[in-house]
């Protein structure tokens, strides 16, 4: 083969594909129509929400679908030869050979009980011949391609010792080695931190450009897909509403529904010089067009605050030493302000949310809720703070009892509370599904009968039953898909004005934070490094970690592609200290009213 | 689509009764066989015990429509008299052990401070064989019917402690529990209402082990002469005495077999389908 034409002729391209599952009354087409192309050294990206039917298309084209249940019509061309028509030992040769391909979650996808260069190793003996030998040499070599630091010696590690990032890393790294013609890449940057998602991104670009490979990038999100595709297809139930140019896609989308998903996508900076949170924009389905949403009301100076956190502490014991989740966190929270907990998984913003609801309990400080001081409350001091304070969780699926009805689920604190009998509750829950926004008629289903959006709605009309005073939201819209997600945090602003909640909103979406807090804190190895006004954080951050964090969140706007350039990162840094560790006391530097910094250990006077 | 919305919950529930052909079919036997038990002195043919020593080892005929053992005794009469005693023993034994495995599962699992004592002695039951530990039972409190169901109860409680406690550590980390723990709902009320209710499903599949097993272990315990009082038959030890003659007259094994095999499967069938019945998630819209 002669090289400019491979150059030219589309790596993969796919055809009229139609993939249909067996349900009960029939094969039903779950992808239509679909055609598609990616040439080499190209990065085309899918995006849809989900169900939209993206994964399945990646799927269809690995031929990965179970054959009894699935079945694929059109024609999906590799280099020329049709997969569809293939068998499965040539098959068996296209995967992990031709096609390389990386998954969302690193965390599962590498087995335990063996060292890392055994399992980089075992992909090259398979498929490329080498003796153990030659191959142990080839998986350093590849390691190395996909800079992880010190390969030589970490070769010999399990995977325990790596954190997600690295672990996706060594994943593409078994991707290319077979030196793949394409790459099929299935949302690999979701599980990930920003800080994170961000150098993995750059890592493909950089690796694709060497390679000369082509690129099928699955996603969600707007963002990452500014960041890395050169041509964009956009799927929406099943169907292609619309591909083209990034840049163009972007600038002048066509479909409708292009155009309300830009739309609904929270960007950073956007707020201009308001104090208080702004509703998302509202998108008009039918035309796509969308109305900025208007600002929301500053909190009033002056008055008391409903939650105020002193010193907060809280570690867990493990053989080794004491994990430090939580250490000496301050903050203070009044009736109808955001303030929002922000940082990468691991900084311990979830565990100050539970500790403050008591659901662990702290080693260390004071809560106090509504002028009582529940770190040591007793069991009828907690039942009362139980009532004024509630928690949103972020897996809408998990976090509804599957075989309660929804009605009787939002039913249940009150009546445990004794704040209504059982004749008026049927009233109240259908009231408070209308505040929600959902009908009251369908207080009898069971949770499985609702989308995610929907079953989030249900778990703040049931935090709202005992009308609290503060919330705590941990991630509440972080599962939910972009218009949902605007949607569903409109409604959090509106029953905050409406009712003066004070929330407490755990979140690691920068996008999101910033249109929905009054203030904002950033947390890093359970420590809070920055807090203040959020107008504050985000125009003038002077944390280093915060200015790391701010400058990884992906940019919705194409005429970025490839700007950005992160330094590879430390490895993760855990808060796991020997026993007998005395944390460095932290002094912080007011900045400006309200907006203190922690100072760097050294600089202290 | 309208009959669905109008119709009551009762009558949705009949029809996901129906609609599950197994279930039906579970029921149908489990029917039959305790109606037989049930009117055994109007049904049996024979008396239970009637010796006839001209008519033994007769092969199944229109006299003795499942023969007759080696007394002459009419081996169909037995067999339905001696469900009654099974069956009561399988399903005392059955609501016995599940009572006390769940109280202690839950308990082991819930409480984290509880876990350690009640699993070691839960460790400490089942380090005995089930049989070895039901006799020592019944010895200490006397053989008697209501002495071996309360015994073999006793011996098979762990066998669904074990795996009621595993499924509430799995249940107590979920977010719901968690929510349900965050809005103030009293303990007891979580337990009974969030966890319980979600442990159906292993709670049946394992009920439906034990009745079978306790079935078996009857049996054993007559054949070493600690069971119930021998001149009640019970499936168990029919089977055992009729072991003997197994070559020349399989009659006398197969028929108690049949019986114990049917059961079983009945309680199995009916076990699974109301599994799925309790779950709305498999509830098929109608």
């Amino acid at each position: 083969m002669i090289a400019t034409d491979a150059a030219t002729r589309p790596v993969l391209s796919v055809e009229k594909l139609t993939t249909s599952f067996k349900m009960a009354e029939g094969w039903r087409a779950v992808i239509r129509d679909i055609d598609l192309t990616v040439n080499a050294g190209e990065t085309v990206a899918i995006v849809g929400e989900s169900g939209s039917g993206k994964s399945v298309t990646a799927l269809s084209a690995m031929r990965l679908l179970p054959p009894g249940q699935a079945r694929c019509e059109g024609r999906i061309l590799l280099e020329g030869r049709d997969l569809l028509q293939a068998s499965d030992a040539e098959m068996r040769t296209v995967r992990g050979g031709v096609i390389g391909m990386i998954f969302q979650e690193p965390m599962t996808s590498l087995n335990p009980v063996f060292t890392i260069g055994n399992q980089v190793a075992e992909a090259l003996v398979l498929h490329r011949d080498l003796s153990w030998k030659a191959a142990e040499a080839e998986a350093l070599r590849l390691m190395e391609r996909v800079r992880i630091p010190a390969a030589k010696s970490r070769l010999n590690e399990y995977p325990h010792k790596f954190s997600g990032g690295m672990r996706q890393r060594v994943m593409i790294a078994m991707a290319l080695a077979c030196r793949p013609k394409l790459l099929i890449a299935d949302e690999p940057t979701t599980a990930l931190d920003v800080t994170v998602q961000a150098e993995i991104l750059h890592l493909l670009r950089e690796l694709q450009r060497e390679e000369n490979m082509g690129v099928l990038f699955i996603t969600h999100d707007m963002g990452v897909v500014a960041e890395v595709a050169d041509r964009t297809v956009v799927m929406f139930r099943g169907d292609v509403v619309e591909t083209g140019p990034t840049p163009e896609i972007f600038a002048a989308p066509k479909a409708i529904y292009t155009k309300s998903l830009l739309a609904s996508i929270p960007r950073l900076g956007t707020m201009g010089d308001t104090a208080a949170p702004r509703r998302f924009p509202e998108v008009d389905p039918t035309t796509g067009e969308a109305v900025e949403g208007r600002a929301m009301q500053p909190v009033p100076a002056g008055s008391a605050p409903i939650l105020t956190v002193e010193n907060l502490s809280v570690r867990f014991a493990l053989p080794q030493g004491q994990i430090h989740a939580v250490e000496d966190v301050s903050f203070d929270l009044r009736p109808g302000e955001t303030l929002s907990l922000v940082g990468e998984s691991g900084c311990g913003k979830s565990t100050t949310g539970r500790a403050i609801l008591r659901l662990v309990n702290p080693s260390a400080g004071s809560v106090v809720i509504d002028g009582q001081d529940v770190a040591k409350a007793g069991s009828h001091a907690m039942r009362a703070m139980r009532r004024t304070s509630q928690m949103i969780f972020q897996d809408p699926f998990a976090s509804l009892n599957p075989r309660i009805t929804i009605g009787a689920a939002i039913a249940e604190p009150m009546l445990a509370h004794g704040l209504v009998g059982r004749g008026q509750a049927k009233d109240r829950v259908a009231h408070l599904l209308e505040q929600v926004g959902l009908s009251s008629a369908i207080a009898g289903r069971y949770p499985h009968e609702f989308s995610g959006g929907q079953r989030q709605r249900i778990s703040i009309a049931r935090a709202l039953a005992l009308e609290p005073k503060f919330i705590v939201a941990d991630e509440a819209v972080s599962a939910l898909d972009v218009s949902v997600k605007a949607q569903v945090s409109n409604l959090l602003l509106d029953l905050q004005e409406k009712h003066r909640l004070a929330y407490l909103f755990i979140s690691h979406d920068m996008a999101v934070v910033e249109r929905v807090s009054h203030r904002v804190a950033v947390m890093f190895l359970g420590e809070i490094v920055e807090i203040g006004p959020r107008g504050a954080i985000f125009d003038n951050p002077q944390h280093p970690y915060t200015r790391r964090l701010i400058s990884a969140v992906p940019v919705p706007d194409p005429a970025r592609l490839g700007q950005s350039n992160p330094p590879l990162g430390e490895e993760i840094r855990s808060p796991l200290r020997p026993h007998g560790y005395v944390p460095p006391k932290r002094s912080y530097r007011e900045i400006s009213p309200g907006h203190f910094v922690q100072e760097a250990i050294g600089t202290q006077a | 689509m309208m009959a669905a919305s109008l119709s009551l919950p009762f009558t949705r529930g009949l029809r996901r009764l129906f609609g599950n052909r197994a279930i039906l079919f579970g029921a149908i036997i489990l029917a039959v066989v305790l109606l037989a038990a049930l009117l055994a002195p109007w049904i049996a043919p024979y008396a239970p015990n009637k010796l006839s020593i001209a008519n033994k080892l007769k092969p199944p005929s229109f006299a003795h429509v499942f023969g007759t053992d080696e007394f002459g005794r009419d081996i169909f009469s037995r067999a339905i008299f001696a469900g009654r005693i099974s069956l009561l023993v399988s399903l005392g034994v059955v609501c016995i052990s599940t009572v006390i495995g769940v109280l202690l599962g839950v308990t082991a699992g819930f409480f984290r401070r509880l876990d350690a004592p009640i699993s070691r002695l839960l460790d400490a039951m089942m380090s005995f064989p089930d049989i070895l530990l039901a006799i020592a039972l019944v010895a200490a409190l006397g053989p008697s019917l209501s002495t071996v169901i309360l015994a073999l109860g006793i011996t098979y409680a762990p066998r669904l402690a074990r795996i009621v406690r595993g499924s509430t550590l799995v249940l107590r980390e979920l977010p719901y529990i968690e929510a349900a723990v965050a809005m103030g709902l009293p303990t007891w009320q979580i337990l009974t209402r969030h966890i319980l209710l979600n442990l159906a499903s292993p709670i049946l599949v394992q009920a439906s082990f034990v009745f079978a097993s306790a079935m078996l272990a009857e049996a054993s315990l007559s054949f070493l002469g600690v069971g119930v009082s021998t001149d009640m038959p019970t499936w168990g030890t029919m089977l055992a005495s009729g072991r003997e003659y197994m070559n020349n007259a399989p009659w006398l094994m197969v028929f108690p077999g049949l019986a114990i095999v049917f059961s079983v499967l009945a309680l199995q069938l009916l076990g699974d389908g109301l599994r799925d019945l309790v779950d709305p998630r498999l509830a098929k819209e109608t």
